[in-house]
Protein backbone atom coordinates (compact mmCIF):
# COMPACT_ATOMS: atom_id res chain seq x y z
CA UNK A 1 0.00 0.00 0.00
CA UNK A 2 2.51 2.75 1.04
CA UNK A 3 5.03 1.40 -1.53
CA UNK A 4 1.86 1.83 -4.52
CA UNK A 5 0.92 5.34 -2.81
CA UNK A 6 5.03 6.25 -3.25
CA UNK A 7 5.41 5.01 -6.77
CA UNK A 8 2.22 7.25 -8.01
CA UNK A 9 3.79 10.13 -6.13
CA UNK A 10 7.34 9.69 -8.16
CA UNK A 11 4.91 9.60 -11.45
CA UNK A 12 2.77 12.47 -10.64
CA UNK A 13 4.98 14.51 -8.64
CA UNK A 14 6.85 16.47 -11.25
CA UNK A 15 3.49 16.83 -13.59
CA UNK A 16 1.68 18.03 -10.63
CA UNK A 17 4.12 20.41 -9.88
CA UNK A 18 5.14 21.91 -12.69
CA UNK A 19 1.31 22.67 -13.97
CA UNK A 20 0.67 23.84 -9.93
CA UNK A 21 3.18 26.36 -9.89
CA UNK A 22 2.00 27.69 -13.34
CA UNK A 23 -1.57 27.88 -12.01
CA UNK A 24 -0.82 29.12 -8.75
CA UNK A 25 0.97 31.58 -10.77
CA UNK A 26 -1.43 33.42 -12.89
CA UNK A 27 -3.96 33.01 -9.93
CA UNK A 28 -1.64 35.54 -8.63
CA UNK A 29 -1.05 37.57 -11.79
CA UNK A 30 2.49 36.59 -12.22
CA UNK A 31 3.46 37.52 -15.78
CA UNK A 32 4.46 32.88 -15.88
CA UNK A 33 6.03 33.62 -19.32
CA UNK A 34 8.43 36.23 -18.09
CA UNK A 35 9.43 35.04 -14.79
CA UNK A 36 10.07 31.63 -16.39
CA UNK A 37 12.41 32.95 -18.88
CA UNK A 38 14.21 35.60 -16.41
CA UNK A 39 14.70 32.62 -14.07
CA UNK A 40 15.93 30.41 -16.54
CA UNK A 41 18.57 32.37 -17.82
CA UNK A 42 20.62 31.38 -14.49
CA UNK A 43 20.48 27.94 -15.67
CA UNK A 44 23.91 27.93 -18.37
CA UNK A 45 25.21 30.28 -16.40
CA UNK A 46 25.29 27.67 -12.86
CA UNK A 47 25.84 24.97 -15.25
CA UNK A 48 29.29 25.95 -17.07
CA UNK A 49 30.20 27.39 -13.24
CA UNK A 50 30.42 24.16 -11.50
CA UNK A 51 33.39 23.00 -15.01
CA UNK A 52 36.43 22.86 -13.38
CA UNK A 53 35.18 21.71 -9.75
CA UNK A 54 33.90 18.99 -11.61
CA UNK A 55 36.56 17.42 -14.02
CA UNK A 56 39.57 18.18 -10.79
CA UNK A 57 37.36 15.66 -8.70
CA UNK A 58 36.47 13.31 -11.52
CA UNK A 59 39.80 12.87 -12.60
CA UNK A 60 41.17 12.21 -9.07
CA UNK A 61 38.43 9.38 -8.73
CA UNK A 62 39.24 8.08 -12.15
CA UNK A 63 42.80 7.68 -11.59
CA UNK A 64 42.62 5.90 -8.00
CA UNK A 65 39.67 3.69 -8.81
CA UNK A 66 41.49 2.45 -12.24
CA UNK A 67 44.38 1.87 -10.05
CA UNK A 68 44.13 -1.24 -8.30
CA UNK A 69 44.22 0.70 -5.02
CA UNK A 70 40.40 -0.29 -4.34
CA UNK A 71 41.33 -3.82 -3.93
CA UNK A 72 44.18 -3.46 -1.83
CA UNK A 73 42.12 -1.22 0.49
CA UNK A 74 39.73 -3.82 0.73
CA UNK A 75 42.30 -6.36 1.78
CA UNK A 76 43.73 -4.28 4.32
CA UNK A 77 40.64 -3.61 6.15
CA UNK A 78 39.30 -7.00 5.63
CA UNK A 79 40.11 -8.21 9.41
CA UNK A 80 37.80 -4.95 10.71
CA UNK A 81 34.75 -5.36 8.75
CA UNK A 82 34.77 -9.29 9.41
CA UNK A 83 34.43 -8.16 12.98
CA UNK A 84 31.39 -5.98 12.71
CA UNK A 85 29.38 -8.33 10.17
CA UNK A 86 30.01 -6.87 7.00
CA UNK A 87 30.75 -9.43 4.27
CA UNK A 88 34.19 -8.51 2.57
CA UNK A 89 32.39 -8.27 -0.22
CA UNK A 90 30.46 -5.64 0.42
CA UNK A 91 33.43 -3.30 1.16
CA UNK A 92 34.29 -1.92 -2.60
CA UNK A 93 30.64 -0.91 -2.45
CA UNK A 94 31.19 1.12 0.85
CA UNK A 95 34.21 3.30 -0.34
CA UNK A 96 32.62 3.90 -3.87
CA UNK A 97 29.96 5.00 -2.78
CA UNK A 98 30.82 8.92 -1.70
CA UNK A 99 33.23 8.82 -4.73
CA UNK A 100 30.82 7.49 -7.52
CA UNK A 101 27.24 7.42 -7.75
CA UNK A 102 27.68 5.12 -11.15
CA UNK A 103 30.64 3.10 -9.74
CA UNK A 104 28.68 1.99 -6.66
CA UNK A 105 25.60 1.19 -8.61
CA UNK A 106 27.89 -0.73 -10.92
CA UNK A 107 29.11 -2.96 -8.13
CA UNK A 108 25.76 -3.14 -6.26
CA UNK A 109 24.63 -4.50 -9.36
CA UNK A 110 27.58 -7.17 -10.07
CA UNK A 111 27.07 -8.20 -6.35
CA UNK A 112 23.48 -8.58 -6.70
CA UNK A 113 23.53 -10.55 -9.26
CA UNK A 114 26.52 -12.86 -8.23
CA UNK A 115 25.07 -13.80 -4.98
CA UNK A 116 21.76 -13.49 -5.65
CA UNK A 117 18.13 -10.95 -5.06
CA UNK A 118 17.53 -12.98 -1.68
CA UNK A 119 21.16 -13.25 -0.14
CA UNK A 120 22.11 -10.74 2.65
CA UNK A 121 25.04 -9.48 0.34
CA UNK A 122 23.16 -7.90 -1.87
CA UNK A 123 20.36 -6.49 0.43
CA UNK A 124 22.77 -5.29 2.43
CA UNK A 125 24.63 -3.37 -0.87
CA UNK A 126 21.24 -2.21 -2.04
CA UNK A 127 20.24 -0.63 1.57
CA UNK A 128 23.73 0.69 1.51
CA UNK A 129 22.95 2.52 -2.10
CA UNK A 130 19.87 4.36 -1.05
CA UNK A 131 21.21 5.22 2.92
CA UNK A 132 24.43 7.19 1.30
CA UNK A 133 25.35 9.80 -1.12
CA UNK A 134 28.20 10.81 -3.58
CA UNK A 135 29.57 12.92 -1.00
CA UNK A 136 32.80 14.40 -3.04
CA UNK A 137 30.35 14.60 -6.44
CA UNK A 138 28.14 16.93 -4.25
CA UNK A 139 29.92 19.02 -2.45
CA UNK A 140 31.82 19.50 -6.21
CA UNK A 141 28.72 20.65 -7.80
CA UNK A 142 27.21 22.54 -5.07
CA UNK A 143 30.49 24.82 -3.70
CA UNK A 144 31.76 24.73 -7.62
CA UNK A 145 28.73 26.46 -8.58
CA UNK A 146 29.01 29.56 -6.23
CA UNK A 147 33.42 29.07 -6.39
CA UNK A 148 33.66 28.23 -2.50
CA UNK A 149 37.09 26.94 -2.19
CA UNK A 150 37.36 26.45 1.89
CA UNK A 151 34.58 24.01 2.31
CA UNK A 152 35.15 23.63 6.45
CA UNK A 153 33.83 20.89 7.98
CA UNK A 154 32.03 19.95 4.76
CA UNK A 155 33.77 16.86 3.58
CA UNK A 156 34.09 15.57 7.40
CA UNK A 157 30.43 15.64 8.14
CA UNK A 158 29.69 14.15 4.97
CA UNK A 159 32.27 11.22 4.68
CA UNK A 160 31.23 10.96 8.82
CA UNK A 161 26.86 10.87 7.65
CA UNK A 162 28.15 8.24 5.16
CA UNK A 163 29.64 5.82 8.03
CA UNK A 164 26.91 6.23 9.88
CA UNK A 165 24.48 5.50 6.55
CA UNK A 166 26.84 2.23 6.29
CA UNK A 167 27.17 0.79 9.57
CA UNK A 168 23.46 1.38 9.92
CA UNK A 169 22.68 -0.71 6.46
CA UNK A 170 24.87 -3.57 8.04
CA UNK A 171 23.17 -3.67 11.18
CA UNK A 172 19.60 -3.14 10.03
CA UNK A 173 20.26 -5.66 7.20
CA UNK A 174 21.33 -7.98 9.35
CA UNK A 175 18.08 -7.55 11.35
CA UNK A 176 15.36 -7.18 9.26
CA UNK A 177 16.60 -10.05 7.08
CA UNK A 178 18.59 -12.05 9.85
CA UNK A 179 21.85 -13.55 9.29
CA UNK B 1 41.00 18.30 4.21
CA UNK B 2 39.78 18.38 0.18
CA UNK B 3 43.29 19.51 -0.87
CA UNK B 4 44.52 16.28 0.67
CA UNK B 5 42.12 13.92 -0.36
CA UNK B 6 41.79 15.34 -3.70
CA UNK B 7 46.02 15.07 -4.04
CA UNK B 8 46.00 11.85 -2.05
CA UNK B 9 43.77 9.76 -4.90
CA UNK B 10 45.78 11.58 -7.96
CA UNK B 11 49.15 10.83 -5.87
CA UNK B 12 48.38 7.10 -4.72
CA UNK B 13 46.38 6.31 -8.34
CA UNK B 14 49.41 6.86 -10.12
CA UNK B 15 51.46 5.16 -7.60
CA UNK B 16 49.82 1.86 -7.47
CA UNK B 17 48.86 1.96 -11.39
CA UNK B 18 52.59 2.09 -11.62
CA UNK B 19 53.39 -0.74 -9.08
CA UNK B 20 50.51 -2.79 -10.34
CA UNK B 21 50.95 -2.13 -14.62
CA UNK B 22 47.76 -0.38 -14.84
CA UNK B 23 49.68 3.18 -15.36
CA UNK B 24 48.48 3.49 -18.71
CA UNK B 25 44.89 2.96 -17.47
CA UNK B 26 45.14 5.16 -14.84
CA UNK B 27 46.15 7.77 -17.34
CA UNK B 28 43.74 6.55 -20.03
CA UNK B 29 41.02 6.94 -16.58
CA UNK B 30 41.86 10.79 -15.67
CA UNK B 31 41.53 12.08 -19.16
CA UNK B 32 38.28 10.36 -20.30
CA UNK B 33 36.99 11.19 -16.19
CA UNK B 34 38.03 15.01 -17.70
CA UNK B 35 35.66 14.96 -20.56
CA UNK B 36 32.88 13.10 -18.53
CA UNK B 37 32.97 16.05 -15.84
CA UNK B 38 32.29 18.59 -18.60
CA UNK B 39 29.57 16.36 -20.07
CA UNK B 40 28.05 15.95 -16.79
CA UNK B 41 27.94 19.89 -16.58
CA UNK B 42 26.61 20.88 -19.80
CA UNK B 43 24.06 17.70 -19.94
CA UNK B 44 23.02 19.71 -16.34
CA UNK B 45 21.88 23.20 -18.52
CA UNK B 46 18.94 21.89 -19.42
CA UNK B 47 17.64 20.55 -16.39
CA UNK B 48 18.84 23.74 -14.37
CA UNK B 49 17.31 25.83 -16.62
CA UNK B 50 13.95 24.09 -16.73
CA UNK B 51 13.58 24.44 -12.74
CA UNK B 52 15.21 27.42 -12.28
CA UNK B 53 12.70 29.07 -14.79
CA UNK B 54 9.94 27.07 -12.79
CA UNK B 55 11.33 28.05 -9.04
CA UNK B 56 11.37 31.62 -10.39
CA UNK B 57 7.49 31.81 -10.74
CA UNK B 58 7.10 30.51 -7.71
CA UNK B 59 9.36 32.90 -6.39
CA UNK B 60 7.31 35.95 -7.65
CA UNK B 61 3.64 34.28 -7.06
CA UNK B 62 4.84 33.96 -3.67
CA UNK B 63 4.72 30.16 -3.06
CA UNK B 64 8.26 29.27 -1.71
CA UNK B 65 7.63 32.12 0.43
CA UNK B 66 4.16 30.16 2.00
CA UNK B 67 6.00 26.90 1.96
CA UNK B 68 8.97 28.29 3.91
CA UNK B 69 6.16 30.05 6.26
CA UNK B 70 4.71 26.49 6.94
CA UNK B 71 8.30 24.89 8.03
CA UNK B 72 9.87 28.09 9.57
CA UNK B 73 10.24 26.77 13.32
CA UNK B 74 12.11 23.59 11.69
CA UNK B 75 14.36 25.69 9.72
CA UNK B 76 15.21 28.40 11.90
CA UNK B 77 16.41 25.45 14.09
CA UNK B 78 18.50 24.09 11.39
CA UNK B 79 19.52 27.20 9.66
CA UNK B 80 20.15 29.85 12.34
CA UNK B 81 21.83 32.49 10.61
CA UNK B 82 19.55 32.58 8.15
CA UNK B 83 16.93 35.20 7.96
CA UNK B 84 13.31 33.27 7.95
CA UNK B 85 11.93 35.30 5.71
CA UNK B 86 15.25 34.71 3.23
CA UNK B 87 14.58 33.21 -0.12
CA UNK B 88 17.16 30.68 0.47
CA UNK B 89 15.12 28.79 3.33
CA UNK B 90 12.22 28.64 0.65
CA UNK B 91 14.98 26.97 -2.04
CA UNK B 92 16.52 25.01 0.68
CA UNK B 93 12.69 23.45 1.21
CA UNK B 94 12.03 22.74 -2.12
CA UNK B 95 15.33 20.77 -2.86
CA UNK B 96 14.72 18.77 0.66
CA UNK B 97 11.53 17.50 -0.47
CA UNK B 98 12.57 17.04 -4.50
CA UNK B 99 15.13 14.66 -2.99
CA UNK B 100 12.70 12.82 -0.64
CA UNK B 101 10.39 12.08 -3.10
CA UNK B 102 13.38 10.89 -5.47
CA UNK B 103 13.60 13.99 -8.22
CA UNK B 104 16.78 13.82 -8.86
CA UNK B 105 16.44 15.71 -11.74
CA UNK B 106 14.74 18.43 -9.88
CA UNK B 107 16.93 18.55 -6.91
CA UNK B 108 20.10 19.54 -8.20
CA UNK B 109 19.02 22.65 -9.49
CA UNK B 110 17.13 23.90 -6.67
CA UNK B 111 19.87 22.38 -4.21
CA UNK B 112 22.21 24.99 -6.55
CA UNK B 113 19.62 27.65 -6.00
CA UNK B 114 19.61 27.65 -2.56
CA UNK B 115 23.80 27.85 -2.18
CA UNK B 116 23.62 30.63 -4.75
CA UNK B 117 20.83 32.37 -1.97
CA UNK B 118 23.34 31.48 1.17
CA UNK B 119 26.22 32.82 -0.78
CA UNK B 120 24.16 35.97 -0.59
CA UNK B 121 24.40 36.32 3.05
CA UNK B 122 27.93 35.02 3.43
CA UNK B 123 30.55 37.72 4.23
CA UNK B 124 33.79 35.91 2.70
CA UNK B 125 32.82 34.83 -0.48
CA UNK B 126 35.10 32.07 -0.68
CA UNK B 127 34.68 29.87 2.67
CA UNK B 128 31.55 27.90 3.54
CA UNK B 129 29.28 29.23 6.25
CA UNK B 130 27.66 27.54 8.92
CA UNK B 131 24.30 27.28 6.84
CA UNK B 132 25.86 26.13 3.57
CA UNK B 133 28.07 22.98 5.44
CA UNK B 134 24.39 22.09 7.36
CA UNK B 135 22.61 21.87 4.45
CA UNK B 136 24.76 19.91 2.20
CA UNK B 137 25.07 17.00 4.83
CA UNK B 138 21.35 17.26 5.41
CA UNK B 139 21.45 17.01 1.23
CA UNK B 140 24.21 14.35 1.38
CA UNK B 141 23.10 12.10 3.34
CA UNK B 142 19.52 12.22 1.66
CA UNK B 143 16.31 10.88 2.98
CA UNK B 144 14.90 9.32 0.06
CA UNK B 145 11.66 7.64 0.58
CA UNK B 146 12.07 5.82 -2.14
CA UNK B 147 14.83 4.42 -3.45
CA UNK B 148 13.54 3.65 -7.33
CA UNK B 149 16.65 3.07 -9.02
CA UNK B 150 17.96 0.56 -6.40
CA UNK B 151 14.19 -1.47 -6.73
CA UNK B 152 14.80 -1.09 -10.66
CA UNK B 153 17.80 -3.07 -10.58
CA UNK B 154 16.82 -5.48 -8.00
CA UNK B 155 13.85 -6.05 -10.56
CA UNK B 156 15.87 -6.19 -13.41
CA UNK B 157 17.82 -9.30 -11.52
CA UNK B 158 14.32 -11.10 -10.89
CA UNK B 159 14.06 -9.89 -7.33
CA UNK B 160 10.52 -11.50 -6.14
CA UNK B 161 9.95 -8.80 -3.30
CA UNK B 162 12.16 -5.86 -4.77
CA UNK B 163 10.34 -3.39 -1.88
CA UNK B 164 11.31 -5.39 0.81
CA UNK B 165 14.56 -2.96 0.94
CA UNK B 166 12.62 0.25 1.32
CA UNK B 167 12.36 -0.26 5.04
CA UNK B 168 15.55 -1.04 6.11
CA UNK B 169 16.89 1.49 3.84
CA UNK B 170 13.82 4.48 5.95
CA UNK B 171 15.94 3.28 8.94
CA UNK B 172 19.50 3.28 7.97
CA UNK B 173 19.29 7.06 5.92
CA UNK B 174 17.18 8.60 8.74
CA UNK B 175 20.08 7.84 11.18
CA UNK B 176 22.71 8.77 8.37
CA UNK B 177 20.74 12.46 7.99
CA UNK B 178 20.63 12.71 12.09
CA UNK B 179 24.62 12.10 12.42
CA UNK B 180 25.07 14.38 9.56
CA UNK B 181 22.90 17.19 11.52
CA UNK B 182 24.15 16.53 14.84
CA UNK B 183 27.80 16.63 13.30
CA UNK B 184 27.86 19.45 11.34
CA UNK B 185 26.49 21.46 14.69
CA UNK B 186 29.04 19.90 16.74
CA UNK B 187 32.04 20.68 14.33
CA UNK B 188 31.14 24.44 13.36
CA UNK B 189 31.87 25.25 17.12
CA UNK B 190 35.38 23.49 16.64
CA UNK B 191 38.26 26.05 16.75
CA UNK B 192 39.85 23.88 13.73
CA UNK B 193 36.93 24.71 11.44
CA UNK B 194 35.68 28.24 12.97
CA UNK B 195 35.85 31.11 10.27
CA UNK B 196 39.28 33.84 10.74
CA UNK B 197 37.79 36.99 10.84
CA UNK B 198 40.05 38.99 8.96
CA UNK B 199 40.43 41.72 11.67
CA UNK B 200 43.99 42.92 11.92
CA UNK B 201 44.46 43.47 8.57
Amino acid sequence: MFVEIMESISIYAIPVIIVGFILFGMAKKVKVYESFTEGAKEGFNTAVRIIPFLVAMLVAIGAFRASGAMELLTKALSPITNLIGMPGEVLPMAFMRPLSGGGAQGIMTDLITTHGTESLIGRMASVMMGSTETTFYVLAVYFGSIAVKKQRHALSVGLLADLAGLLTAVFVTRLFFGM
Amino acid sequence: MINFIWAGLLIIGFVVGALTGNLEAVTNAAIDNAKTGVDLALGLIGIMTLWLGLMKIAEDSGLVEKLARLLKPLMVWLFPDVPPEHPAMGAMIMNIAANMLGLGNAATPLGLKAMQELQKLSDDKETATDAMVTFLAINTSSVTLIPASTIGILVAAGATNPTEIIGPTLVATTVSTIVAIIVSKIFQRLPKYQIKKADNK
